[in-house]
């Protein structure tokens, strides 16, 4: 198209236009939808969150008060600060694990196998049932931590002895353990798919030139899982953060509907929610980016 | 014991085998070597042993939070009460399933779940494809900018654009009906539209130009060329899309409270307030003590919530575990 387009350029500019008109008719529908349904109540929420709302019967009552819901939200609201914290700590801690788990799974079930099939069947099964609400029915009934380890005695002592800034996420990997790993389940898909893509023959010329299969793994294959393993933690962090069960989400929603909070103030700490998790997409970006001159 | 009271030659005999034994293995030690750890053509028994030892292990932590709701859902209040009984409850009792299948009002809210979750997934999934279709195959200005705004759509937390959706909705009298879902569907804003999005990028890239040119310049509108060749070319990720669509929306509790409470009301949402459904049909105080509700009846109503999507995931399992590599989600 390109050597076209420089042989005839009167041609290639109709026929460019053409091709961008064609183009926005497709992805118009897309447009209005982001407009309607994203951008302008985006907008509406970030002006809640600078006023003092009031929903009454007849409409919406708003006084505008500046910063003072954010100001509110992050210097006198005690539990929203402590749960924004332990939100960002549990996914910092949760992500590397989902990682490494997912990519273990992965790694063995692209092995030639029998009953791999089964096994996959298994891994990907807590997808389908994760919800909300199946969720806080089965950790409220002790299900989701490893079968006798968190209530064990020497856990306990060991968590006594352990300092007040550890002791949180150590805790948390205890009890929600296996809810850690439910998380896996599209992880250990895209792991695979990028594992199936690496090509056969570079392994052989590698094993050719005498390199042992633990070599192989760390010169040939994490390189190769760089982009998915960027993709993967955004997925990872994107699906913990939305969550319903989450606490601070849950926090959020229970403000919304609060007299005391309210409206605005729910908005001013959902952008002040969604502000760490830039934050944290940010550092893991910066963290897991694909560096030197490959490409994938 | 039988060692002793074995007799002597029987025991040099053994002994002569042994060394029998470890002679041949000796003479054969790099055929050894290769079975048990492995050659170029196939991997070592130990190695196989090891992981599949490993693969059922994190497989019964993964299965244990179903196994656990399963076998509690089936004990009866004597079992539950008896702490002899951990696995294996001494009757199979139904008794919890009936009252949970009542308190959940079962038929009412399972087919309020599957129209919730089958008619805003089907038109999120078509909005998906046509604006995919116009990224693959179209080049215009601002494109780059759409894709960052399609990320942009992934990651803002729900949050921070329901509260005045949710006033619209109110205002224009859509909240609790489906419409309240299936209008941002409609605009490509469904739950996790950028990921189907981002799939038939991926699959209509992958797709050949070539049959499309050629209907072009056969004169056919690219409107039909989308139709006509595009969408039936790209079937296996249309199916994909929509089962996981299907599932998600199954799933989503955060968005269908505030949207349908009050209207509709799914089977997840039915769940979360169990505790305060079976009060209403069991009274605290007037009924006997085998009426009281525990956790079995609770974890009876958590595995009839998702026993349909089990029933879905079984008979579909094909097309969510191959998925991936067929649509190409791993994105590069």
């Amino acid at each position: 198209m390109k050597a076209k387009a420089s042989a005839r350029p009167r041609f290639s500019l109709r026929y460019r236009t053409r091709q961008a008109l064609q183009g926005y008719g497709f992805v118009a529908l897309w447009i209005v939808g982001f407009v309607l349904f994203t951008l302008t109540p985006l907008v509406e929420t970030f002006r809640y969150s600078l006023n003092k709302v009031i929903v009454s019967a007849t409409g919406i009552e708003q006084t505008f008060i500046a910063w003072q819901n954010y100001t509110h939200a992050l210097f006198t609201d005690p539990t929203f600060v402590e749960l924004l914290i332990e939100y960002a700590v549990e996914t910092v801690v949760s992500v590397p694990i989902i990682l490494i788990f997912s990519m273990i799974i992965a790694l063995f079930l692209n092995l030639k196998l029998p009953f791999r099939g089964l096994f996959r069947t298994v891994f990907f099964l807590p997808v389908v049932i994760t919800s909300g609400p199946v969720i806080r029915e089965l950790v409220s009934q002790g299900a989701t931590s490893v079968p006798q380890v968190a209530s064990s005695p020497v856990v306990l002592s060991f968590l006594e002895q352990l300092p007040r800034v550890l002791r949180g996420p150590v805790e948390y990997l205890l009890t929600s353990f296996i809810l850690i790993l439910w998380f896996s389940g599209v992880q250990i898909l895209i792991y695979l798919a990028s594992l199936q893509k690496i090509d056969r023959s570079i392994y052989e010329a590698a094993a050719i030139d005498g390199a042992s299969a633990w070599e192989a793994f760390w010169k040939i294959t994490l390189p190769s899982l760089s982009t998915a393993n960027v993709v993967v933690a955004i997925y990872t962090v994107i699906t913990l953060s939305h969550f319903s069960e989450n606490k601070i989400v849950r926090y959020i929603y229970a403000q919304t509907y609060d007299i005391k909070g309210g409206i605005g103030y729910a908005s001013a700490m959902s952008f002040l929610y969604f502000a760490t998790l830039a934050l944290i997409l940010l550092l893991i970006y910066v963290v897991l980016r694909p560096r030197g001159g490959r490409t994938g | 014991m039988t060692i002793l009271s074995l007799k002597l030659p029987t025991l040099l005999t053994l002994k002569a085998r042994l060394e029998q034994a470890a002679a041949f293995l000796y003479r054969h030690r790099d055929r050894v070597r290769g079975f048990l750890l492995g050659t170029r053509s196939h991997y070592g028994l130990i190695f196989t042993v090891v992981v599949y030892a490993l693969l059922v292990a994190i497989g019964f932590v993964y299965l244990y939070p179903l196994l656990f709701m399963l076998v509690t859902s089936l004990k009866s209040p004597t079992d539950l009460l008896n702490p002899m009984v951990q696995w294996v409850p001494t009757e199979l009792y139904f008794g919890n399933y009936v009252r949970a299948f009542r308190v959940l009002d079962y038929p009412r809210t399972l087919l309020n779940s599957v129209i919730v979750s089958t008619v805003p997934s089907v038109i999120q999934v078509i909005a998906c494809s046509i604006v995919a279709y116009g990224l693959a195959r179209y080049s215009f200005p601002g494109k780059r900018l759409l894709f960052v705004l399609i990320l942009a759509t992934f990651i803002i937390p729900p949050q921070n654009t329901v509260i005045p959706q949710m006033l619209t909705y109110r205002r224009l009298g859509l909240l609790g009906r489906i419409w309240s879902l299936v209008l941002p569907a409609l605009g490509g804003q469904g739950f996790r539209s950028a990921i189907f999005i981002l799939i038939f990028y991926q699959t209509f890239l992958a797709l050949p130009k070539v049959l499309e040119e050629a209907a072009r310049l056969d004169g056919a509108s690219d409107l039909r060329v989308f139709l006509q060749i595009a969408v039936p070319a790209a079937l296996p990720a249309y199916i994909v899309s929509i089962i996981f669509s299907i599932v998600w929306y199954w799933n989503e509790t955060y968005l269908t409270v505030i949207f349908l409470e009050g209207g509709i009301q799914t089977l997840p949402m039915q769940l979360s307030k169990f505790v305060q459904a079976y009060q209403n049909l069991y009274p605290p105080g007037t009924v006997n003590i085998f009426d009281r509700l525990n956790e079995a009846i609770k974890l009876a109503g958590t595995f009839l919530n998702i026993l349909p999507l089990l029933v879905m995931y079984f008979v579909l399992q094909r097309w969510f575990v191959e998925s991936v590599e067929r649509t190409g989600i791993a994105g590069e």
